[in-house]
């Protein structure tokens, strides 16, 4: 579903991407570890097109993202083209970022109404419905600022899903929560990950890898050290660096 | 050996329920309000008892004919400029946050021009432009000239007026309608470019309503004194509420007594408008409580 190949990405003379490979069948989730500024984010961000990567492609269902291929060049999209691209990618942000002057419902009913996918009063029912499945049908009134972060966080993720996306990317989804909030959060995501959405996500949270995760892939200074199943990465890494980022954070 | 004795103090006030506060005082304060007292006093009572701003004749010339039409011309101006000034500002600030240098320095270039010429200067150069063009010919550019109009037939006092306040408020409302765009958070932006939202949607339905917030109180300022500054246009002779009092204490000397006429209006109309701002402004903090 997802094919990373090759990815390279630098801010200005600083490496932060330095060939990338990574690949995510359908269904699949894949948890990306690693020690801040080794890539995670950049990665992730690459994968929606919010990010422009120098070299290499980024596959979604076959498509190529940011990019179409005329023989051997690639010519960059219009805006208006990746835009339509990321409708299929569901991304969800560190600070949710969600839109403080819409109601709750508004947030989630907006994408839809915007691409013209659905009519305003579809994508209304459609936002309860979504609301229902992250535990949240009271607040569809409530704007944003009424919430809790784990609150808030459970509806971004209802927004992000409100566009039927072929995958759904979380970029620390649990790290401007207070700590007593995380689980909230996790358990829609858990119910997300078992429902067969196609996942990936960059967290802290071991504990989710080790139960969730399809693939654990540890990322250091924009490299893949190491991936696969969370009993071998997380439990008998091979690399050094792996053995000592774990044992800090577990 | 020594005996260690600790002896605890005992209380010698009440106990601590029977404790009352005392506000600290200041009587420095209390003299500064009653200077005060007395010079608001002595200002009304001079305003009462002062036959010099004879109030009869205020009241004679307040809701006259000539005054009330040149007011509609006072808010004709204020209207036109607000609407279009308005207008054209938000066009050069979507240039001057383009993705194009050429754009953005062209935005520059207007801004430092316009807030650089004095206004006075703008709307008596406006008025005498068809020295400079005594006709305006529309065609292609460079190219042959389709039809042709007298200069002066576009550019009436009242246009001529029109076109230098607008040039002019464009200026102030572009950088004004920037800061706000600037303040409205990064994140919102990826959110809604995330989403997939169509780029002008996401300017109209995410970031303006946001901007809003920080654009409403400067923009209400900038109309406020652009009502006032339509008394300026008095020098090429249009008859808005300045001009009109002016021509009115020309004929009969009562210059104080028509100066407050134009005063109290001017009062009454940046009231009304500090109203409106109030409930603009309350309808774009949805949400922010």
């Amino acid at each position: 579903m997802i094919e990373i190949r090759d990815v390279h990405k630098s801010f200005g003379a600083h490496g932060v991407l330095k060939g990338i490979d990574l690949d995510v069948a359908a269904g699949e989730v894949a948890v990306v570890l690693g020690p801040s500024g080794s890539g995670k984010s950049t990665l992730l961000r690459s994968v929606n097109h919010l990010e422009k990567v120098d070299r290499g492609q980024i596959r979604v269902d076959g498509e190529l993202i940011g990019y179409r291929r005329r023989g051997n060049r690639l010519h960059e999209l219009k805006e208006r083209d990746v835009l339509k691209q990321r409708s299929a990618i569901g991304f969800v942000f560190q600070n949710f970022n969600l839109f403080p002057h819409l109601t709750v419902l508004d947030n989630i009913a907006e994408a839809p109404v915007a691409n013209g996918r659905l009519s305003k009063d579809r994508a209304r029912v459609r936002a309860v419905e979504l609301l229902g499945r992250v535990g949240l049908v009271d607040k569809a009134d409530a704007y944003p600022r009424q919430l809790s972060g784990g609150q808030q966080q459970r509806v971004a993720i209802a927004r992000a899903l409100a566009l039927d996306p072929k995958v759904v990317l979380f970029d620390e989804p649990t790290s401007a929560l207070d700590p007593e909030l995380v689980g909230e959060v996790l358990d829609v995501m858990r119910d997300l990950a078992r429902s067969g959405t196609t996942m990936i996500v960059v967290t802290h949270e071991i504990g989710f890898a080790r139960e969730v995760a399809d693939t654990v892939v540890f990322m250091d200074d924009g490299r893949v050290l190491e991936q696969g199943p969370p009993s071998l990465v997380l439990d008998s890494p091979s690399h050094e660096r792996t053995r000592s980022f774990l044992s800090k954070v577990l | 050996m020594g005996r260690v004795t600790l002896s605890v103090p005992r209380p010698t006030t009440s106990a601590p329920a029977d404790l009352r506060v005392v506000p600290a005082r200041y009587p420095l304060r209390w003299a500064g309000i009653a200077v005060v007292l007395v010079l608001l006093a002595q200002f009304a009572h001079g305003l009462a008892t002062n036959p010099g701003w004879d109030w009869p004749t205020f009241a004679a010339f307040f809701a006259s004919g000539a005054v009330v039409s040149a007011l509609g011309v006072t808010l004709q101006l204020t209207a036109y400029a607000t609407v279009l000034g308005f207008a054209v500002g938000a066009v050069l600030a979507v240039m001057r946050l383009s993705h194009s240098r050429f754009l953005r320095t062209v935005a520059w270039g207007y801004v430092w021009a316009f807030r650089s010429i004095p206004l006075i200067v703008q709307i008596i150069f406006w008025f005498n432009v068809s020295y400079l063009y005594p006709q305006l010919g529309f065609g292609i550019p460079f190219g042959p000239v389709l039809f042709t109009v007298p200069t002066q037939d576009l550019f009436s006092p009242l246009g001529a007026a029109v076109i230098g306040l607008t040039l002019h408020q464009a200026a102030y409302s572009a950088e004004i309608i920037r800061s706000g765009v600037l303040a409205v958070d990064p994140g919102q932006l990826q959110a809604a470019a995330a989403l997939g939202i169509p780029r002008f949607r996401q300017f109209r339905r995410i970031v303006l309503p946001q901007a809003m917030r920080s654009i409403l109180p400067t923009a209400a300022n900038e109309v406020i004194g652009l009502l006032k500054g339509t008394s300026i246009v008095s020098v090429v002779a249009i008859n808005e509420l300045f001009y009109q009092v002016q021509v009115i204490y020309g004929r009969n000397a009562r210059v104080v007594a028509l100066l407050m006429v134009a005063t109290v209006w001017y009062v009454v109309l940046t009231s009304v408008l500090s109203l409106v701002q109030h409930y603009v402004e309350r309808h774009y903090a949805k949400g922010s409580r």
